[in-house]
C-alpha cells in the first residue's frame, strides 16, 4: 500500500499507519512501565515529599516474608510449569502422532473447549470439588477411604493442580503443532535400526519438538507467576503468592512506591526466565512468540 | 509409536486410559459448577437435593434470588460486555493498521518496533494494570496542578479498564491479522490497479475482505479475553464492577448457587462462539 504514489502521499499513509502503533506502544507500555520504575526508585519523606532512593528494593531484601514469598512463587512457577508439560506432552502425541484425521482434530478440540470458559468459572468448579464441605471430601467419606471429610483446599498441591489445569491450552498448543510437523519416517527409521523407545524419545523426538517446548514452557512459566484468581481462591491465606503482595502494597496500603519495585522485580523474573530459556533452547523471542 | 509401528497391546490401552483421565482432568470442574446451578440447596455443595431452577428464575418471593432478578449480577454481566466491545473494536483496529504497518511499509526502525509489539505479551497482567495505573494518576495529577482540570477518565473505573485490557489484546489482534496479511497473493491487488481500481477501491473489494477471517477471528478472542479477563482489570477497577471481578468476591464469601448459573451462562455462551469459529475456519479449509 505504501510503496506506490508521490512522496507525500506515502509519508502521510506511513504516518498514518504508525501512528495508533506508536500511540499504544508508548502510552500504555513504555511510558507507565518508565513512570513504574521511577515511582519504584523514590521514597516518601513527608506528606508530599519525595526523594529518590532504593529503600523499595532494600525492604525487600531486609524484610524475609517478601523475599520468601518471592523465591516461592518461583519456585512453584517452575514446578507447575514442569509438571504441566509432563501432562500435556503425551495427549499433544496422541493428538500428533497416534490419533488419526477426524479423530485427531476431534480429540483437540475437545482439548481446547475447557479454555474457552473463563478462569473464574474453572476456579470456582475446583473449589466446589475441594473445599470441606464439597464433592472429592464427601466422595472419599462415602468410600470409606477417610473417617471426616478432609479439606482439600488450602494447599501447595491444590495450588499446583489449579495452576497446571489453568495453564494446558498454552502447552498444548505449541506441543501440538511442533510434533506434527515431525516427520514420521525418521521415527520409523530409527526404530528400524534398533532403537528404544526412549532413546527415539530423547534423540529424535524432544530436539525437533525443542522450539514448541520452549514457547509452551515459557508461556506457562509466565502467566503462572503473574497468575492472582488461582492460587489466591484455591491457596487461601496461605497461597503467598506474589501477585498478592503487589496488589496489597498498591491497592489496599495505597503504597504505590513499595508496590512499584514488587512489581519490577515481578518483570525482572518473568523477563529474565524468558531470557534463559531462550539462550538454552537457542531461539529468537519473536519466532517463539509466533509459534505461541 | 506411529500408525506404521506396532505397539503392544498394553501400551495402547495405557494410552488411551491417560487420555480419558486427561479429558475427566478437564471436564470434571466444569461438570460439576454446572450440576450444581441445579441444585435445591442454599450452597453448591453436596449432597444433592433434588432439581430446581430458582438459581434462574428465583426472585425474592421465593428466597432464592436467581441470575435473572439478581440485578447487581446482570450489571455486571453488561458493564463486561460494554468493555470488551471497546476492546475488541479497539484492537481489531489497531491490529489491522499494525498488519498494514509491518507487513506493507518500510522504514527505520520497523525490526525494534515488531520486536516492541510482542513486548505486551510477556508482561504479567498485574504488572500491565499497576503501570497504567499509575501513569495515569499521574497525567491526572498534572492536569489538575497545571490547569485545574479534573480528569475524570484517568481515575480507576471502567475507561481505564479498557484501555488496560487493549494493551496486551491489541498484541494478539496484531499478530492473527498481520499473519494472514502476510500470505495475501498481491498479484491480486497489482491485477486490480492494472485494470484501473483506485486505491481505496482496492483496500475495500480486495484487501480487506481477504483479511476478513482474520479480523473476525480476533474479535472473537478479543472479546472473550477481555469478557474474561481478572489480573488487569483487577487492578484498574472503580466503582462499576466487571463480572470477573464481582464473581471473584463473592467467591471469597462463600456464595449461593446463583454464581453456578452465570457460570453455566458463561459456558454455554463461549462455547457458541468457540463453536462457530471453528465451524468458520473448517469451511474455509474446505
Amino acid at each position: 500500500m505504501t510503496d506506490a504514489g508521490p512522496l507525500w502521499m506515502r509519508r502521510l499513509l506511513l504516518g498514518l499507519l504508525l501512528a495508533p502503533a506508536l500511540l499504544w506502544l508508548f502510552l500504555l507500555i513504555v511510558l507507565p512501565h518508565l513512570d513504574l520504575a521511577l515511582v519504584s526508585f523514590r521514597e516518601r519523606v513527608a506528606p508530599r515529599e519525595y526523594v529518590t532512593s532504593l529503600a523499595q528494593y532494600r525492604t525487600f531484601f531486609i524484610e524475609p516474608l517478601y523475599w520468601q514469598i518471592f523465591v516461592r512463587t518461583a519456585i512453584l512457577s517452575v514446578i507447575a510449569t514442569a509438571v504441566t508439560l509432563v501432562v500435556a506432552f503425551p495427549v499433544a502425541w496422541t493428538i500428533a502422532k497416534i490419533a488419526r484425521g477426524r479423530s485427531a482434530a476431534l480429540l483437540f478440540m475437545v482439548c481446547l473447549i475447557p479454555f474457552w470458559v473463563s478462569e473464574t468459572v474453572r476456579t470456582l468448579g475446583w473449589m466446589i470439588l475441594l473445599r470441606e464441605s464439597g464433592v472429592m471430601p464427601a466422595l472419599l467419606v462415602k468410600l470409606g477411604l477417610v473417617a471426616s471429610p478432609p479439606e482439600l483446599l488450602y494447599h501447595d498441591a491444590t495450588i499446583l493442580v489449579g495452576l497446571v489445569y489453568t495453564s494446558l491450552l498454552f502447552m498444548m498448543v505449541p506441543l501440538v503443532s511442533s510434533l506434527e510437523s515431525l516427520d514420521n519416517a525418521l521415527i520409523e527409521a530409527a526404530y528400524d535400526l534398533g532403537a528404544s523407545g526412549f532413546t527415539v524419545l530423547r534423540t529424535i523426538v524432544i530436539p525437533h519438538a525443542a522450539p514448541g517446548i520452549t514457547a509452551g514452557c515459557i508461556v506457562v512459566f509466565m502467566l503462572t507467576l503473574g497468575n492472582y484468581l488461582t492460587p489466591n481462591l484455591l491457596g487461601g491465606t496461605s497461597s503467598q503468592w506474589f501477585t498478592e503482595q503487589i496488589y496489597n502494597q498498591f491497592i489496599t496500603r495505597f503504597n504505590w512506591e513499595q508496590g512499584a519495585a514488587f512489581g519490577f522485580l515481578l518483570l525482572a523474573l518473568s523477563t529474565g526466565m524468558v531470557w534463559l530459556g531462550l539462550k538454552a533452547s537457542g531461539q529468537r523471542f519473536a519466532d517463539v512468540m509466533q509459534r505461541a | 509409536m506411529i500408525p506404521s509401528l506396532p505397539r503392544p497391546v498394553w501400551l495402547r490401552a495405557l494410552n488411551t486410559l491417560y487420555i480419558v483421565a486427561f479429558l475427566i482432568f478437564l471436564f470434571l470442574p466444569l461438570l460439576t459448577v454446572a450440576a450444581f446451578a441445579f441444585n435445591d440447596a442454599p450452597y453448591p455443595a453436596p449432597p444433592w437435593h433434588g432439581f430446581t431452577l430458582d438459581w434462574f428464575f428465583g426472585d425474592e418471593a421465593s428466597g432464592r434470588i436467581g441470575l435473572f432478578h439478581d440485578s447487581e449480577l446482570l450489571d455486571s454481566i453488561l458493564t463486561s460486555g460494554l468493555v470488551a466491545a471497546w476492546v475488541t473494536a479497539l484492537s481489531v483496529t489497531v491490529g489491522t493498521t499494525n498488519a498494514f504497518l509491518m507487513e506493507r511499509a518500510r522504514f527505520p526502525g520497523r525490526q525494534a518496533l515488531s520486536v516492541l509489539m510482542l513486548v505486551p505479551l510477556v508482561i504479567p497482567g498485574v504488572i500491565l494494570g499497576i503501570s497504567i495505573l499509575a501513569f495515569a494518576s499521574r497525567l491526572a495529577e498534572f492536569a489538575d496542578s497545571t490547569f485545574g482540570w479534573d480528569v475524570e477518565f484517568l481515575r480507576p473505573g471502567l475507561p481505564l479498564v479498557v484501555v488496560g485490557q487493549f494493551s496486551y489484546i491489541a498484541a494478539i489482534a496484531t499478530l492473527t491479522i498481520s499473519a494472514r496479511l502476510k500470505r495475501f497473493d498481491r498479484t491480486l491487488e497489482e491485477a486490480a490497479f492494472n485494470l484501473g481500481a483506485t486505491r481505496v477501491a482496492v483496500l475495500w473489494h480486495i484487501t480487506l475482505p481477504y483479511l476478513r477471517p482474520a479480523m473476525i477471528g480476533s474479535a472473537v478472542i478479543a472479546f472473550l479475553m477481555s469478557f474474561e479477563n481478572f489480573n488487569t482489570t483487577l487492578m484498574l477497577v472503580g466503582a462499576d464492577t466487571p463480572l470477573t471481578i464481582l464473581m471473584y468476591g463473592r467467591m471469597r464469601e462463600g456464595a449461593t448457587p446463583v454464581l453456578n448459573a452465570v457460570s453455566l451462562f458463561l459456558m454455554v455462551a463461549s462455547a457458541i462462539l468457540a463453536l462457530s469459529l471453528m465451524r468458520r475456519s473448517e469451511n474455509k479449509v474446505e
